[in-house]
């Protein structure tokens, strides 16, 4: 008898070697792919998008590893867009500090809304969510610095540090680049450390994870609220790079939205998010002349990715190849 | 005219009247989810547009064809409920072996499309639907004044509900769906269809919000909205009553409509989020809901 757990099968155990290893390819891969980009695509398309996968990917972390489907997301996005934008138009503060005030409101409205929402479970937890985050919308529709229906416009982007000028698109991108980067890295990291294995433990079996001695409901609660600060950066970083934040980001179109991109792209891959935000912007660019089609569109999309490909576009990608991606 | 703590009683009763209208469609839209909860175990997302739908299936029988509000309110829940048989037919009945989020996720996308096609059609600004000859006008209380129609809507909300509830609680076929919810298996071995009971489950609870819709018709402006927010304040109502019981639902939707009209009394910029407040508490006090079982 081995106590040694590696596979014995030489092709499974170079992939099983290779795994991390992949990983740090790809990453490598998409950094100079994104480093380039705005070399051939427009730079304020690709901050979109770039906005867009943090915000997914901070889904991904609650709804792909940690079962839980929230359909409010939208509260924590627009909450800190509206908190960055403030801070930097009204205050005047360093785009950072505005950012990371946006992160910081999103990470407390996520303790408070998570604290709630975990003592229910499946359904009724999407149900409370998306209950919460109209709150939020309503609180930003009556609340005097929001602006009501206007929003904050003109929002300045201001100098990174007191420094660096950031009104030039191409300078912001690289900023906003390592803003994602670092996002979706630290996911990465928080997937594969200890507690993202209780996290995935907790998803498959609850009960058994429960009888293993886990406190189960302490795990729900950081997850939850990490995945609400991780989609506050993302609102933040929006706030500046369009210098506004509107109704729409509260809105619970704006939760549907994300949760479309994450299910697109993979629910539970790591890479998945990108792909997913990456084409439903794409998407909205194209059919953003033509009315309700954009919203119809979606509405296919979603229905044909839940009775289609429920794995999404990177989750078959990773089937085909026998990869974890 | 004598005095309420400083409010003028037309203004209460009127509110009240207002809060027990918004209540009779919170009752008609969570026993429909209740109902299909109960069956399909998915969340109905798309009830607000099909309760939509049935306002606008109802004002094109009107312009259309000149078919009027009596035979609309026969004919849509019909026509809106075959609309969802053919939806469960096709897709829902998909799902039933997967996780419940699916099901929540579909209804979201049909939702989506649903909406989106009536916007393209018909824009976002509105379309009148006149009140029946018959119940124009109104009466006069002494204390208010209190329009036939709107008398109307609770009268048939109220009649409509009780009826579902009597025939889930009290009557054979009642029994064998309760039989279903509770074990399908076991149900289909003594010889009922269970797979066709479960589809006109459905279609039972999207004819509920069509007729919901219908009701609403000639109180709101008809325009591919109308469902959108309500349905997220219905699911709010459903989370509060938990979805295990019939009458909790009716109760809790009247009830939250009552609390909201009182609230526009007394503190009108709270009016949209109480009953969000009322759900957080809910949640820290009494998790599984006013009616329901713990999981």
């Amino acid at each position: 008898m081995s106590i040694d757990a590696r596979p014995s099968d030489p092709a499974a155990r170079a992939a099983s070697l290779s795994a991390g290893r992949l990983h740090a390819i790809i990453f490598a891969v998409l950094l100079v792919l994104l480093l380039v980009a705005p070399a051939v695509l427009y730079p304020v398309f690709l901050m979109k998008v770039l906005c867009f996968a943090l915000f997914a990917a901070a889904l991904n972390l609650l709804l792909g590893f940690g079962g839980l489907l929230s359909f409010g997301h939208a509260a924590f996005f627009g909450s800190a867009s509206y908190v960055s934008a403030h801070a930097a138009k009204v205050w005047g503060l360093t785009p950072e500090i505005a950012i990371l005030l946006g992160t910081g409101t999103a990470a407390l409205l996520g303790l408070a809304i998570g604290a709630l929402a975990i003592r229910r479970q499946g359904i009724y937890f999407a149900m409370i969510t998306l209950a919460f985050a109209q709150m939020v919308f309503f609180f930003a529709l009556q609340a005097p610095f929001t602006g009501g229906e206007d929003g904050i416009q003109a929002v300045p982007r201001g100098y990174l540090f007191g420094l660096l000028d950031l009104t030039s698109d191409r300078t912001l991108y690289y900023v906003v680049l390592a803003v994602t980067f670092g996002g979706i890295l630290l996911i990465y990291r928080i997937v594969n450390s200890p507690f993202g294995q209780v996290l995935k433990a907790i998803r498959d079996n609850e009960p058994r994870s429960i009888s293993l001695g886990y406190r189960v409901e302490r795990y729900k609660l950081a997850v939850f609220v990490m995945s609400a600060a991780l989609a506050g950066l993302a609102g933040g970083t929006k706030a500046i790079v369009f210098q506004l934040a509107s109704l729409t980001d509260v809105y619970w179109t704006m939760s549907g939205e994300v949760v479309l991109m994450t299910l697109l792209g993979g629910m539970g891959t790591i890479f998945g998010p990108l792909v997913g935000a990456a084409v439903i912007v794409t998407m909205q660019n194209y059919f953003a002349g033509f009315g309700a089609w954009v919203t119809i569109l979606q509405g296919l999309i979603f229905v044909a990715a839940v009775l289609l490909f429920r794995e999404g576009i990177v989750g078959m990608i990773a089937r085909w190849t026998r990869r974890s991606l | 005219m004598f005095e309420l703590l400083g409010i003028p009683p037309q203004a209460l009763f009127g509110q009240l009247l207002l809060g027990l209208i918004n209540g009779s469609f919170y009752a008609l839209l969570s026993l429909g989810l209740a109902v299909i909860f109960g069956m399909l175990n998915i969340i109905n997302f798309a009830h607000g547009a099909q309760y939509m739908m049935g306002a606008f299936v109802a004002w094109m029988l009107m312009t259309y064809l000149g078919v009027g509000y009596w035979w609309a309110l026969v004919l849509v829940p019909i026509i809106v409920g075959a609309v969802g048989v053919v939806i469960e037919r096709l897709m829902i009945s998909r799902l039933y072996k997967l996780d419940h989020l699916y099901g929540l996720l579909l209804t979201f996308g049909l939702a989506l499309v649903i909406q989106g096609l009536f916007r393209n059609q018909y824009g976002v600004s509105g379309l009148p639907y006149t009140i029946p000859a018959e119940l124009s006008g109104g009466q006069n209380l002494g204390f208010m004044f209190l329009p036939n129609y709107r008398a109307w809507v609770v009268v048939a909300s109220l009649v409509v509900c009780f009826g579902t509830w009597f025939a889930i609680e009290k009557t054979r076929l009642g029994a064998y769906l309760r039989a279903a919810t509770e074990n399908p298996t076991l149900v289909g071995a003594f010889g009922i269809n269970v797979p066709r009971m479960i589809t006109l489950t459905y279609g039972f609870g999207v004819g509920l919000a069509a007729l919901a819709g219908v009701l609403a018709a000639p109180i709101y402006a008809v325009n591919p909205n109308m469902g959108a927010d309500l349905i997220i304040v219905v699911f709010a109502v459903v989370v509060i009553g938990g979805m295990g019981s019939i009458l909790g639902a009716i109760l809790t939707g009247f009830g939250l409509g009552i609390i909201e009209g009182l609230t526009r009394v007394f503190y009108p910029e709270g009016s949209a989020v109480v009953i969000f407040v009322i759900m957080a508490i809910v949640l820290l006090v009494k998790p599984a809901g006013l009616f329901g079982r713990a999981a």
